[in-house]
């Protein structure tokens, strides 16, 4: 029998919803609903970080706390979770303190959702460098301090240790139970299993599937489209492992980016590079590696990487599974090798060889917390260079000719890379640059793995936090 | 609370106190217009327009389904506005509901009215709107071919420019673009009207300038001024984007609430405020200098060339303000500074931090690193060889430089930046480095302190002293993070000699201080803060002669201090004294006013000394590039600031950071992209992007200019801080410039702004055909 309610954790009181309008935002919830306005709106599109809540979890047993943007959370992501807004915190945590000791907010509209960007970073009790607190502040914008006192002020908070936290009120909402919340005409359902997952999704293949809602939130909040049937994949048990394995990684569709990010460390350090520079901490607590593949978007930052990696994936429908070449999933703008009812539950990546060399890019407009306007990755491999751009074409593509053009040399393969591709222009680049710098990056890549420095090759490195 | 009462401490002007609402800002109980409970039946809005069209006649605007979708209680259009359908500032060329045609895209046709703002959200998007689309003028060179222009042209001019360039040794002959500046507020435009009876309405506005939207609103509806409360206690940010475009919004609320009677409510989605309110102007720059083989300008001729958007708005203040800044710190000895107001049809554009003069400056710094180029000189002297100097120091405009510390603060500057050794290090790196190239420039900002429409140039403030010896101040001034209310907090604490905390700060509210400025060209706390002190002082005028009277000395000796008055032996505290006064029947209450003085501008004759002062300062920045791709990053930067005595260091000090990091942005990043169809592209965070934390250089060095205090009788003799700083920037694009010109030592690189890595590698290109 499933679970009719979503529960999570407020204050340390368990709360039960079951009455959830599907596409309501926590957003909504928290400032239309509950009337506590302390966490704003700046964008409702999860770029801005004012509408930043930490959202606890129980994972490994352990209580963590992410950022998370509340105007693309939908309130069915929330069962089991705890929600930490400004109002929670007494006005007296290390955080806030220093936030008005240093100066740091001046309209003070961005500042709430500093507070709790920071309050998660602070639970993680660990040291961080002035780099680290940037790229964890890349969701959070502020247009009026310039940044320097926040960071001033994180530094210091960082200082004092974080209060200890009980983790078993939030451990009692766990279960393996589904959900339904609805009829069948608009519905919550948030399966517990895999095998749940196929049935009902066999049986409504018109429904939304929701992982981390980076994508799906917007749709509701600015395309207004109407999504009244949404199953979650949060829950989902199976979604959810990642296995490190001595071939490679197996990852559930259902991982988010920063539960990731270790094992796409230990396989390249551009691999943690890319991570880093998707979206913002914020982004990454809840958009997923399956996400990013299953949108089919021609701009999405992994699957190029994992194309040049070699990377294939696993689909499932009802019972029957299927696994197929990455490169392969994606057929033209819009369209990928998906069934209805079908979806992606596994990425399978192999390890990098010992003597091949990976390079990985991204370019954009602004550092962090960008679209590509173009994103390259390079795998020069014993049986052969792998090479794979987004933004390039409708699709994340493999640069086949390139690849075999390599042969006859770099001028060969640089021709080659526009018989490869037609890029267009938009407003974050022109086709011209876009074909320029992919070339660009060949050149670097190859640079790269002849044995030039990256300090001598990418202008970022100033800007990293240290491997 | 703390149980225990903490002591007072005495921090008047001058100390680096916090923000009034820091601990309110932290905690999240500040509270912004949408945060306030609306009153039980608060009906919510949201504006439609046209998706496809930019500009034509309405043919068809079928609003039916609109109308029948689930919690719609009506929808707004021209025909039910009873008074005059404008919300300019003036000329009365800005509709607030388009009526017959469209002249940009995205203008407000209609505006719904519903009981959720998501249920007005949706029905929006289902009007059915079909326009007779004419194309649309949309650049420079469009507008230029249709030789349209919202304002007349304007020129300053000394001499002959055109022969005395054509007769000096060297000549440069250049054009390049400036590029616009969404002000991304992080509160977003917002209005709540609320109804009070007999037709009077209160309006909280997330505005600069409450008086104009008291106007607007009044005038839209036909009522008197005196009928309508304009109310704004903080903005989430301003920046210029609420100095005039904050009306349109509070006057659809205000219809919303004259034709249901009910509190109305409009909120502008991220991506419609963006799409619906103007922004900083863009330009295309066409120049000419001649100068000497020392670097030193005999003459330049320059035309800025500015797409206005639809509408006069504030253009020909922000145009007029470009003019002014086109000589950044520089004498031009004969010059033709020509200025053109093009209309295009696109959003009105409107004040931006800086009001114009960013751009003027730009114009002038690139004209020295040019200068530069040609003579082989380090930029740095080309600058220093043409700073105003005795016997060269008229402006454009001919008011006399008299408080120039340009050569002062550049050589300090040079010498704790290290700008020769790194200069030197740098061209060594470049040498040897096949990809990466640096940068560094080091320049000036000279800044003019007043509006240039002189009626602006006042303020007033009301002053109460209440018996338990508290006080509550208001002005004219809005709050838009500037820290505006704490400074004029600050300075009336220090006139009454009492503790900051017992000075209260209340929201800025036309039935308080009527008649108001908007808050802007940075004069805010100069104007406020000074009309604040008056009140205070005639109010502890009063408390003296009372005082004197009581202990029989002299009014002049009478002395308020650490909460205390005191004369020769005797002493009391100031709250005894307050109610001492109400006692014998004196008043406790007082306004204040002040109107700059000793400015004068003739604009039929182009002459004149506008600016009470000069504020100044200099940055230095370094830049790193890969000239494969064009990305780029700053290494550091040094800044030294001239903020005459500091009202308050610290709020001085985010003034200047965070002015020159909204610059950096305007300058690198921040790229407004228009389609040949006049739609803006860039219309939200994920596509307009705005400087991040790690976009901050990582070494960054910020510094007060040790000051004996403002030359001219300011408040305290503090300098205006709002604005100079963004200029500070303009070092970043400098110190890119001179990194793409390493490739090539004797070419200009073509580098428009901003400088985003398509831009910077375009520019590359160019330097090596
Ligand atoms: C502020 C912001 C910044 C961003 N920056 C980046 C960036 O830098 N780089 C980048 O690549 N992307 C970026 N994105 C896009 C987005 O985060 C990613 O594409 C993300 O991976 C989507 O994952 P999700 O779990 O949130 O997907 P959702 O939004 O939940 O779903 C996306 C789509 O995939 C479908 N779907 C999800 N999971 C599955 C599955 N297992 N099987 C089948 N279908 C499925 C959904 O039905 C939906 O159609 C950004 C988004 C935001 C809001
Ligand atoms: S409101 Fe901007 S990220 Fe949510
Ligand atoms: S303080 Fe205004 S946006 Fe950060």
């Amino acid at each position: 029998m499933a679970r009719a309610c979503i529960r999570f954790l407020r204050n340390g009181e368990p709360v039960t919803l079951t009455d959830v309008p599907p596409m309501q935002t926590l957003l909504d919830y928290l400032r239309l609903t509950q009337r506590k306005t302390g966490t704003k709106e700046g964008c409702n599109e999860g770029d801005c970080g004012a509408c930043t809540v930490a959202l606890g979890s129980i994972r490994n047993g352990a209580l963590v706390y992410e950022p998370v943007n509340a105007c693309i959370q939908l309130m069915g992501q929330l069962d089991g979770k705890e929600i930490i807004t400004v109002e929670d915190l007494d006005g007296n945590h290390p955080v806030q303190t220093a936030l008005v000791k240093h100066h740091a907010s001046q309209c003070g509209f961005c500042t709430p959702g500093f507070v709790m960007s920071l309050f998660t970073l602070h639970e993680k009790a660990a040291k961080q460098t002035r780099a680290g607190v940037n790229e964890y502040l890349a969701g959070n914008l502020c247009r009026c301090t310039g940044y320097r006192p926040i960071v001033d002020a994180a530094l210091e908070a960082l200082n004092t240790p974080p209060a200890p936290r009980d983790a078993a009120a939030l451990a009692a909402l766990q279960d393996a139970q589904d959900i339904f919340i609805g009829d069948d005409e608009s519905f919550i359902a948030s399966p517990a299993s895999l095998d749940s997952l196929a049935e009902i999704y066999e049986s409504f293949p018109d429904a939304t599937l929701v992982a981390g809602a980076t994508d799906v939130g917007l749709w509701i909040t600015k395309q207004m489209r109407t999504l009244p049937r949404l199953i979650f994949l949060n829950r989902v048990r199976e979604l959810q492992a990642l296995h490190d394995g001595p071939d490679g990684l197996e990852i559930g569709a259902g991982v988010t980016y920063e539960q990731a990010e270790e094992a796409f460390s230990a396989l390249h350090p551009d691999m943690a590079r890319l991570l880093w520079r998707i979206g913002s901490k914020q982004v990454r607590a809840s958009g997923t590696i399956g996400g990013n593949i299953a949108n089919g978007s021609p701009i999405g930052d992994t699957p190029p990487a994992l194309i040049a990696l070699g990377a294939t994936i696993e689909l499932r429908k009802g019972s029957h599974t299927r696994r197929l070449k990455l490169e392969d999933f994606f057929i033209a703008y819009g369209k990928q090798d998906r069934q209805p009812g079908e979806f992606v539950s596994r990425i399978f990546v192999p390890k990098i060889n010992a003597k091949a060399s990976f390079h990985a890019y991204k370019i954009s407009k602004r550092f962090d917390q960008d679209i590509s306007a173009v994103c390259g990755a390079f795998h020069f491999a014993a049986d052969g260079p792998r090479i794979a751009f987004g933004g390039m074409a409708a699709t994340p593509k493999r640069a086949r000719k390139t690849e075999a053009a390599l042969a006859q040399g770099l001028e060969a393969a640089l021709a080659a890379l526009a018989e490869d591709f037609t890029p267009l222009s938009d407003m974050r680049a022109s086709a011209e640059y876009r074909l320029e710098t992919a070339r660009a990056l060949l050149k670097k890549a190859l640079m790269e793995r002849d044995g030039l420095a990256l300090t001598q090759t990418r202008v970022l490195a100033a800007r990293e936090v240290v491997l | 609370m703390d149980a225990t009462p903490k002591p007072k401490k005495f921090i008047g002007a001058g100390h680096s106190t916090s923000h009034d609402s820091a601990a309110r800002h932290v905690a999240g109980s500040a509270t912004y217009i949408d945060d306030i409970r609306e009153p039980e039946g608060t009906v919510h809005l949201a504006p439609g327009y046209a998706a496809k069209a930019a500009c034509g006649r309405i043919a068809k605007c079928d609003l039916q389904a609109v109308r029948n979708y689930p919690g719609v209680v009506t929808v707004l259009t021209a025909a039910d506005i009873p008074g005059v359908n404008d919300c300019s500032p003036g000329a009365g060329d800005d509709p607030v509901l388009a009526q017959t045609h469209i002249t940009f895209h995205g203008q407000p046709i209609f505006c719904v009215v519903a009981e959720t703002r998501l249920a007005a959200r949706r029905a929006a998007r289902l009007a059915i709107i079909e326009i007779e689309a004419e194309k649309p003028n949309v650049t420079v060179e469009d507008a230029l071919a249709a030789n349209k222009d919202v304002l007349p042209s304007y020129q300053f001019k000394r001499g002959d420019a055109a022969k005395a360039i054509a007769d000096a040794p060297h000549q440069i002959t250049d054009s390049f673009r400036i590029g616009g500046q969404e002000h991304f507020y992080l509160e977003g435009q917002i209005a709540l009207a609320i109804p009070r009876e007999n037709g009077e309405m209160l309006i909280h506005s997330s505005t600069q300038h409450p008086s104009e939207v008291q106007h607007v609103v009044a005038h839209m509806l036909g009522v008197a001024d005196a009928a309508i409360t304009c109310e704004c206690r903080r903005m989430g940010g301003g920046f210029g984007g609420k100095e005039s475009q904050a009306g349109q919004w509070a006057a659809l609320a205000a219809l919303a609430t004259y034709k249901t009677g009910r509190a109305a409510k409009l909120r502008l989605d991220r991506d419609d405020d963006m799409i619906m309110t103007g922004k900083r102007h863009d330009f295309r720059v066409d120049w000419q200098a001649g100068f000497d083989a020392s670097g030193r300008i005999q003459a330049v001729d320059t035309q800025l060339l500015s797409r206005c958007g639809v509408s006069a708005d504030l253009s020909q203040g922000v145009n007029d303000r470009t003019m002014f800044h086109s000589d950044n710190g520089y004498f031009y000895p004969e010059l033709s500074i020509f200025s053109r107001r093009l209309h295009t049809n696109t959003v009105s554009n409107t004040a931006f931090r800086g009001f114009g003069g960013p751009q003027g400056m730009v114009f002038a710094e690139r004209m020295m690193e040019a200068i530069a180029i040609q003579t082989g000189l380090d930029p740095l002297d080309v600058r220093k060889r043409n700073y105003y100097t005795k016997g060269r120091d008229v402006t454009p405009y001919g008011q006399k430089v008299v408080d120039n510390i340009l050569p002062e603060i550049t050589a300090e500057l040079e010498r704790t930046s290290d700008y020769r050794k790194r200069a030197k290090a740098i061209k060594t790196f470049n040498d040897q480095s096949p990809i990466l190239k640096k940068g560094i420039a080091l320049t000036p900002v000279k800044f003019g302190i007043s509006f240039t429409l002189a009626s602006l140039n006042q303020a007033g403030a009301l002053v109460h002293v209440y018996t338990d010896g508290s006080v509550q101040v208001n002005h004219g001034g809005t709050e838009m993070g500037q820290g505006l209310y704490t400074k004029v907090a600050q300075i009336v604490a220090s006139e009454f000699g009492i503790p900051l905390e017992d000075v209260r700060i209340t929201a800025t509210t036309t039935d308080k201080v009527p008649n108001t400025s908007p808050t802007a060209a940075s004069a805010g706390a100069d104007l406020n803060g000074m009309a604040a002190s008056r009140a205070a002082i005639t109010i502890r005028d009063r408390l003296g002669e009372h005082a004197a009277k009581l202990w029989d000395v002299l009014p002049k000796q009478i002395r308020f201090e650490e909460g205390q008055v005191k004369a020769a032996r005797k002493s009391m505290s100031f709250a005894a004294l307050a109610k001492s006064a109400q006692l014998a029947r004196i008043q406790l209450s007082a306004t204040g006013f002040y109107a700059t003085p000793d400015i004068h501008w003739d604009r039929a004759k182009a002459h004149g000394s506008p600016f009470f002062y000069f504020a100044y300062g200099a940055a230095c920045s370094q830049v790193t590039i890969d000239t494969l791709t064009g990305e780029m990053t700053v290494d550091r930067v040094d800044i030294l600031h001239d903020v005459g005595k500091s009202l308050n260091p610290a709020i001085d000090l985010g003034q200047i950071e965070g002015g020159f990091v909204q610059g950096m942005g305007w300058l690198t990043t921040e790229e407004l992209v228009y389609d040949a169809q006049g739609k803006l592209r860039t219309h939200a965070p994920s596509t307009y992007k705005i400087p991040c934390a790690s976009d901050v250089p990582s070494d960054f060095r910020t510094k007060l200019w040790k000051s004996d205090g403002n030359k001219s009788p300011t408040i305290f003799r503090s300098k205006a801080v709002g604005e100079p700083p963004v200029m500070l920037a303009i070092s970043v694009y400098c110190a890119i410039l001179r990194a793409v010109g390493s490739l090539n030592p004797a070419k200009l690189p073509p580098l428009d702004a901003p400088a985003t890595p398509e831009m910077i590698l375009r520019a590359c290109r160019a330097m090596e055909s």
